[in-house]
């Protein structure tokens, strides 16, 4: 039984080196079964996951591979030779140290510009001020609010814009985005963008991405908001400079016309 | 069982000839034996074992089959909504399953069962330092077990504002249905099992430093025993943070004070009157308990694979002195390294990047782990018993969730995947592969010492063979759907054109749930069957090395019938100094003690 038993060990580093490599390459029938696509400028975060999945899977397969050899050779029933009695190895100990410590730090070390790139190193303007927000988005139980500030770059000025759940991003610029919650917490996720970050009650945050490619895009909330976490969702489109300000026009205009019209039914 | 009578509490049930009520409630029910406490809980967890795995099993029908009619229990739970799950329940689904599966079955199993049952044996004590402190860490459990069982059939049925509990969802009836009642009797609970454990970790610590056998140093004790202490010194520094924390959010609900709550929130459309708290520091507090927890859960897994893997390998463990500064530097780590779940919270960036590199360390000692337990294998005469199967896949498992343990360190990849199905599928193969497997071998490892009798080995293997075979099927396609950005904690995510066509994938994890819960009844009937018919065992039918083999099975009161002196570590298997491949620790050099019974036979 000893042979039965380290080839179903050996079986799972294959069958899992499988799915991945099949999930990856979009092979029937597992098209889909990766990444969504990518729409931002920035592809470090995949870059990055990739580098990890390398470097962890030839670990995975190395040792699922050693401890398969080790069962097949040492099982008690066929192996007659003596036992290795040994206590362990000070060189070994080192080795297996000291690789996996300089590998680790090597990625500590690699990460941190993207880390920095994502979270820290707000895009300036041209006179070195942090360049301001495009939007702001609101999560409240259960959908997204989202307020642009108009002409006068101001928020909560007579000029606003107000739509919910449909935020709309010009294409190859680099997008700032105020976000906060007035309820509970939430998470602002794009799967396209890579992006998500927690919406806090109290808090405002900034987030920031430039997209490449026009289309429309899911906005998830990752955060447990109550019951109806699951129907937060929102839209994301991203569109030419032109398109997305003639968008913003007409979705004034809308607004003002239905908030007159409001005044004149009361 | 509603009444100690103070007969049964004064007297002692191994003195008396006569077997009253008295003597039967103090000799099995509320008894200050190590080891009849110790199967107490391993029963009650067991048995919350099996409640945790059906609400897991209502999670993945939903996703499966959403909106579509439960067979079976759909009608008798839920008759209003015609048999359907709604999205109400479905969040205190998942709640309840990872609150019952963290508190009341894997940390209790290994500290409670394991630690309780263990420890005194493998030290050379007679029981452990405060014997009644032992029996209340015990009962204070069942304050627990009615309070999060009683949760469910309050308004909301049960918690549902996630294990981690995070304000203001938590913080606010208003917020959400079953953030009332059922939450605060959620908090109250968590509490209870805050003070068993309290009370355990003081047990255990003060009886491994103050009550070993003449001999047992701190580098003789096997790896189960460090692995118990290891944890003990967690629970004893985290604990009492959370369980602050706890009644911190208790006030916030019942008094209306604002730790957690920050001003102007408007819920329902109208404004909440406390405020001038910070959610985030919920978060802070929770996570310093709940991640060293997640150690809390392991590292006495790590310890009682050892100790099997050596075993069944018949040669020493590779690295002992490493193995236990590894578990040493786990846990001192572990203290460091919370902020990782809150990369994408709103902490402080630069803070995250401290986060990121700590969290990176801990790769280190696990790989030393690793190693050693590979070194362990090589050049052995492995035998594959029910428990050495189950101490491999540990082995195995760990590997997969302390690999994609990576993933979420990087901060900026952590970006992407957290809250997403890749977490979920680490965690179960941290929490599941790992300590579940771990358990499951220490339970067929142990099982002859606790009852005097052998467990059914070709039962036992079956049990394995699905239970692996299952549980990859579960778990390991999640990193997948992880990689597609799959959200936990969505009652319907085909809601989302992204997540639409992930359907069938997710059907086919649900069928593996559901074969895997099924495989449980290999272990159930084994287990019940052999409590009563399994062949006898002798005191040590693995020819093991340890104390604990050297005491009657199953022990009396007072466990030893001699006292145990010892002359060498735990590990001595396959050494040149004695014929036989064991020596065991009570074993004078060089001279054989007979002090053991025939083995019985045991089928490979």
């Amino acid at each position: 039984m000893g042979r039965f038993w380290s080839l179903l060990f050996l079986s799972f580093p294959i069958l899992g080196t499988a799915i991945f490599v099949w999930s990856a390459m979009g092979w029937y029938p597992l098209e889909g079964y990766w990444f969504p696509e990518l729409v931002v400028a920035d592809d470090s975060i995949d870059h990055l996951f990739y580098v990890i999945l390398w470097m962890t899977g030839f670990v995975f397969i190395g040792t699922g591979i050693a401890m398969f050899w080790f069962l097949w050779k040492y099982d008690g029933k066929t192996y007659t030779g003596p036992v290795w009695y040994s206590h362990g190895s000070h060189l070994l100990e080192i080795i297996w140290s000291v690789i996996p410590a300089v590998i680790i730090l090597f990625l500590a070390i690699y990460q941190m510009d993207a880390w920095a790139g994502a979270r820290m190193r707000r895009p300036m303007l041209e006179n070195g001020q942090p360049k301001p927000p495009i939007a702001r988005v609101t999560g409240r139980q259960f959908e997204w609010k989202i307020q642009y500030p108009g002409d006068d770059k101001q928020f909560d000025t007579p000029d606003d814009l107000y739509t919910t759940n449909e935020l709309h991003v010009p294409r190859d610029e680099e997008v700032v985005l105020e976000i906060t919650s007035e309820d509970v917490l939430h998470s602002f996720f794009l799967p396209n963008f890579r992006e998500k970050q927690d919406v806090v009650p109290g808090m405002k945050q900034y987030i920031w991405f430039k997209p490449v490619k026009d289309g429309k895009y899911d906005i998830v909330c990752a955060e447990l908001c109550g019951w109806g976490h699951y129907k937060m969702k929102g839209q994301i489109t991203v569109e030419s400079s032109s398109d997305y300000r003639a968008w913003l026009k007409k979705a004034y205009d809308e607004q003002e016309l239905s908030e007159y019209s409001l005044a004149e039914a009361e | 069982m509603s009444s100690i009578t103070a007969d049964g509490q004064a007297s002692h049930a191994h003195t008396s000839s006569e077997f009253g009520v008295g003597e039967f409630l103090s000799t099995y029910v509320f008894s200050r034996d190590h080891k009849v406490i110790g199967i107490q809980f391993l029963f009650s967890t067991l048995l919350w074992f099996l409640v945790g795995g059906l609400l897991a099993i209502g999670i993945r029908w939903q996703l499966a089959w959403p909106w579509s009619d439960m067979p079976v229990i759909g009608p008798m739970l839920f008759s209003a909504e015609g048999g359907q799950i709604s999205p109400e329940f479905y969040t205190m689904l998942f709640t309840m399953h990872a609150t019952v599966m963290t508190f009341l079955v894997i940390i209790p199993i290994l500290a409670g069962a394991f630690g309780n049952y263990l420890i005194p044996l493998m030290i050379g004590a007679d029981d452990m330092a405060f014997p009644t402190l032992n029996m209340l860490s015990y009962w204070v459990m069942w304050p627990a077990f009615f309070f999060f069982g009683g949760s469910f059939f309050v308004a909301g049925n049960g918690a549902s504002s996630g294990w981690t509990s995070y304000p203001p969802l938590s913080s606010m009836p208003e917020a959400a249905p079953g953030s009332g009642l059922a939450q605060t009797m959620w908090l109250i609970a968590l509490t209870c099992v805050g003070i068993s454990s309290m009370m355990g970790s003081v047990n255990y610590m003060t009886t491994i430093i103050q009550m070993r056998a003449p001999g047992m140093t701190m580098m003789r004790l096997p790896m189960t025993i460090w692995g118990m202490f290891i944890t003990a010194l967690l629970q004893a520094f985290a604990l009492p943070v959370l369980t602050a924390a706890g009644f911190m959010q208790l006030t916030d609900r019942l008094f209306g004070t604002g730790f957690f709550v920050p001003e102007g929130l408007i819920v329902n459309n109208s404004e909440m009157a406390a405020g001038g708290g910070q959610p985030l520091l919920w978060q802070h507090l929770f996570w310093f308990y709940s991640h060293p927890a997640v150690y809390i859960m392991i590292l006495p897994a790590m310890g009682m694979v050892s100790d099997i893997l050596s075993c069944f390998a018949r040669k020493p463990l590779f690295g002992y002195k490493p193995m236990v500064y590894a578990i040493c530097g786990i846990a001192g780590l572990g203290f460091i390294v919370w902020g990782h779940h809150m990369f994408v919270s709103g902490m402080n960036p630069g803070l995250g990047m401290t986060f990121m590199v700590a969290t990176m360390m801990i790769a280190l000692p696990s790989a030393v782990k690793t190693f050693n337990w590979l070194g362990t294998i090589y050049g052995g005469k492995i035998q594959f018993t029910t428990p050495m199967l189950f101490a491999l896949s540990f082995v195995l498992m760990f590997v997969i969730g302390g690999l994609s343990g990576i993933f979420m360190a990087a901060t900026p990849v952590d970006i992407f995947i957290h809250d997403t199905y890749f977490i979920v599928a680490h965690f179960h193969y941290v929490l599941f592969g790992g300590t579940a497997m771990a358990v499951f071998g220490a339970i067929y490892f142990w099982f002859p010492k606790m009852f005097g009798r052998m467990m059914n080995e070709p039962l036992g293997k079956i049990h394995f063979l699905l239970t692996f075979i299952f549980m990859n099927g579960t778990f390991f396609t999640m990193h997948i759907l992880g990689a597609v950005g799959f959200p936990r904690r969505l009652a319907d995510p085909y809601h989302y054109e992204t997540f639409r066509h992930l359907l069938p994938m997710n059907q086919f994890m649900t069928i593996c749930a559901i074969l895997m819960v099924a495989s449980q009844i290999f272990f159930i009937v084994n287990f019940f069957y052999s409590i009563f018919f399994g062949p006898k065992a002798g005191r040590n039918p693995w020819h093991a090395n340890g104390l604990e083999w050297q005491a009657p099975s199953p022990p009396g009161h007072g466990n030893f019938d001699f006292q145990p002196i010892v002359y060498r570590g735990p590990y001595e298997y396959g050494s040149p100094e004695v014929d036989e491949d064991y020596y065991p620790q009570t074993q004078p050099p060089n001279e054989r003690g007979d002090t053991d019974e025939p083995a019985t036979m045991v089928d490979h």
